[in-house]
């Protein structure tokens, strides 16, 4: 592996990990109220889904965009109802959830498009198309900064950006504001939110409606920016590999960052090398597929440092009459 | 509210709610539902034929749907059932290619152990990590689940393919390993025929249900289970370890799950191929759910679920516009329905009742 191959295994951990940060910037809201959420992986496609349908039909990625999220956000109501309203339990809808959007997306699919479950590819401006960010051009000669400004910071969709964004609005938002203190307190001690005389039920619900509408950017991502058009089970579990980043980063923005880069880099490495010679040993391409998910068992394990959920995550809030 | 509308009216209520919305779906496809009906349930039900093939999926849901249940009862979710029956795939696969069994007597009782055991040391680590380490096995068994997928693929295109071969799989097992096929039957004058899959573990899953029912009404250790399911506080007062419980209700449902290769790889496929479970892991859970973790209701859902995907199958050749992941919606909607909306529909009823005894009174 030469320095000429790294800049390009870097652009692709880049875009590969976008929508896994997008989608662990959403289950880090939503599991921070105290909504545990293992329906990420449906919800991204039932986005990517009519994402990539509406900007088929109407040629519009921005309409496409739009409708994506609506479907994410749709989802992330019946999420809500399920577990907030009528307190169910949270990881039985999260498993529906992810089933429906399973079914639905391919048997409309077929509905729509007869093709198979895949809407027709996304061409022009029905795709998300690299932005050039300025002088990356004029950049481009300088010695080491000027390809790594030209190759890998610039040159990538607006989604990619709004992710990397939303690192820090996320940590600005959780930790630094009202509505953010309301939210980690509710996820660790509703009923003590609930004394103060704030709304439990709205603030998990505001917290289930963020994670829809960032889970719908990520899914709308992975049809629109990262590929052309939708394809059967196209999130090929990037919700769960989203979930496995969110614990590794103990709910946390920042290390949510680091962690969904990881396993980016992870997928980049098993998408360019079909097996990975390190020391001699040859490691099986399986084998690095199943890297994230071995690593998240460990740092569940607690050897390496323990991840603890927010307290409440996972109990629907009775009040008391 | 009285026990049978517990246990039979609000899941019946569950599930007409689960068609209605279903209905709906294949109604904006464009297709009339009640005809859809009406397709699946001849094609599932209607002939000899299609009873072979519900029946054979049915003997899938009844083990993962019991492997499910055993850990409900436990308060357990183990969402691993796709993972654990994998690899009891593999387990069963290396026992029947090991020995050229000279007849499926003497086969049959060494894969139980193979698929058994190798579903349980599934279900072992995620177990010891929830008992040990607190770490949540929703988790840790859906990232085994990924982990045991990844493991299969490398062991059938690296290790155990057959030489000479193309299709990651292993060699076809030998004669003597060869479950008798409800075919046989037609000896008897039932007309079942060879064609279809249904064979001897059909009865092999209802001798788990029976198994499982003793196992958790009529022992201490059912009982113990139970008791932490309800309280662990009380378990823990009444001497019972949490530990303990944990590992064994976890090793029975891998167990469970790993004895649905007895039916899907030693039963049907006589070879172990890449995804072998196809999902009948989860549908164990949307069995277990509508089956209220009663090895009974598991029986009952298990048929239900097995004349859905059979019927679906056919749905899909009379009516092309309704694809076969009709069966997944539906089976979505039965999980969203009984299992996370369930106080939809129960508080309503409790009320009711409530409302009717205090108006007696």
């Amino acid at each position: 592996m030469d320095v000429a191959a790294i800049l390009p295994l870097l652009d692709s951990t880049l875009r590969l990990a976008t929508p896994l940060l997008l989608a662990c910037l959403a289950g880090l809201f939503s599991e921070r109220s105290g909504i545990f959420d293992i329906g990420l992986e449906g919800k991204m496609l039932i986005s990517a889904f009519f994402s990539a349908a509406t900007a088929a039909i109407t040629g519009s990625v921005w309409l496409g965009l739009m409708a994506g999220v609506a479907g994410a956000l749709a989802f992330s109501l019946i999420h809500g109802l399920a577990s907030i309203t009528f307190r169910g339990n949270q990881l039985i809808s999260g498993v529906a959830i992810n089933f429906l959007a399973s079914g639905l997306t391919v048997l409309i699919a077929q509905d729509w498009f007869s093709s198979g479950g895949r809407t027709p590819a996304l061409a022009g401006p029905a795709r998300f198309s690299a932005i050039d960010l300025p002088f990356a051009d004029a950049l481009r000669d300088v010695p080491v900064l000027g390809p790594i400004y030209h190759d890998l910071v610039s040159g990538h969709t607006i989604l990619v950006y709004v992710a990397l964004l939303a690192v820090p609005v996320t940590w600005y938002v959780l930790f630094r504001t009202r509505y953010g203190l309301r939210l980690r307190a509710v996820g660790e001690n509703p009923a003590a939110v609930d004394t103060a005389g704030i709304s439990v039920t709205g603030l998990r619900y505001s917290a289930v409606l963020i994670c829809g509408l960032l889970t719908g950017l990520a899914g709308a991502y992975l049809a629109t920016g990262l590929n052309a058009g939708f394809g059967r089970e196209m999130t090929a579990g990037r919700g769960y590999i989203a979930l496995a980043a969110l614990i590794f980063a103990k709910w946390r923005p920042w290390y949510a960052l680091m962690a969904t880069l990881l396993f980016g880099l992870l997928e980049a490495v098993a998408i360019r090398y079909q097996t990975v010679d390190l020391l001699g040993v040859t490691i099986p391409g399986p084998f690095m597929q199943a890297l994230p998910y071995i690593l998240t068992v460990v740092i569940l394990a607690g050897f390496v440092g323990r991840a603890i959920p927010p307290r409440a995550g996972g109990a629907p809030y009775v009040k008391e009459r | 509210m009285p026990r049978w509308a517990d246990v039979a009216l609000v899941p019946l209520i569950n599930l007409v709610l689960a068609f209605l919305v279903s209905g709906l779906v294949v109604l904006y496809i464009g297709e009339n539902p009640i005809e859809a009906l009406v397709i699946m349930i001849r094609g599932a039900v209607g002939s000899a034929y299609g009873w072979g093939y519900t029946l054979f999926y049915a003997t899938n849901f009844i083990f993962t749907g019991l492997a499910v249940a055993v850990a409900f009862h436990a308060r357990l979710f183990n969402i691993g059932g796709e993972g654990q029956a994998a690899i009891g795939g593999l387990g069963v696969a290396l026992v029947c290619l090991a020995v050229p069994w000279p007849h499926w007597l003497l086969a049959l009782p060494a894969a139980i152990v193979g698929g058994a055991v190798f579903g349980a040391a599934w279900a072992a680590i995620p177990a010891y990590l929830q008992a040990r380490r607190g770490s949540h096995i929703v988790i840790t068994t859906i990232m085994f689940n990924f982990i045991a997928s990844a493991l299969l693929v490398y062991l059938l295109v690296d290790v155990l393919k057959a030489p000479g071969q193309m299709s990651p799989e292993t060699a076809r097992f030998p004669e003597g390993a060869t479950l008798p096929n409800a075919g046989v039957l037609a000896a008897i004058g039932l007309p079942f025929r060879p064609s279809t899959p249904l064979n001897l573990a059909f009865l092999l899953a209802i001798l788990c249900c029976w198994l499982v029912w003793l196992l958790i009404w009529r022992t201490r250790l059912g009982y113990q289970i139970r008791a932490f399911g309800h309280s662990e506080p009380a378990a823990v007062y009444a001497g019972i370890s949490p530990f303990r419980i944990t590992m064994l209700a976890m090793l029975i449902s891998g167990a469970l799950a790993g004895l649905m290769a007895i039916n899907s790889v030693m039963g049907e496929a006589e070879r172990l191929v890449l995804d072998s479970v196809q999902g009948a892991g989860f549908i164990g859970i949307a069995v277990a759910l509508m089956g209220r973790s009663h090895p009974l209701g598991v029986f009952l859902a298990a048929i239900l679920f097995g004349i859905l995907y059979q019927g679906g199958a056919e749905l899909e050749f009379e009516m092309p516009a309704v694809s076969r992941e009709m069966i997944v919606v539906i089976q979505a909607l039965v999980i969203l329905f009984t299992g996370a909306l369930d106080n939809m529909v129960r508080l309503p009823v409790e009320r009711f009742y409530l409302h009717r005894r205090t108006g007696h009174l």
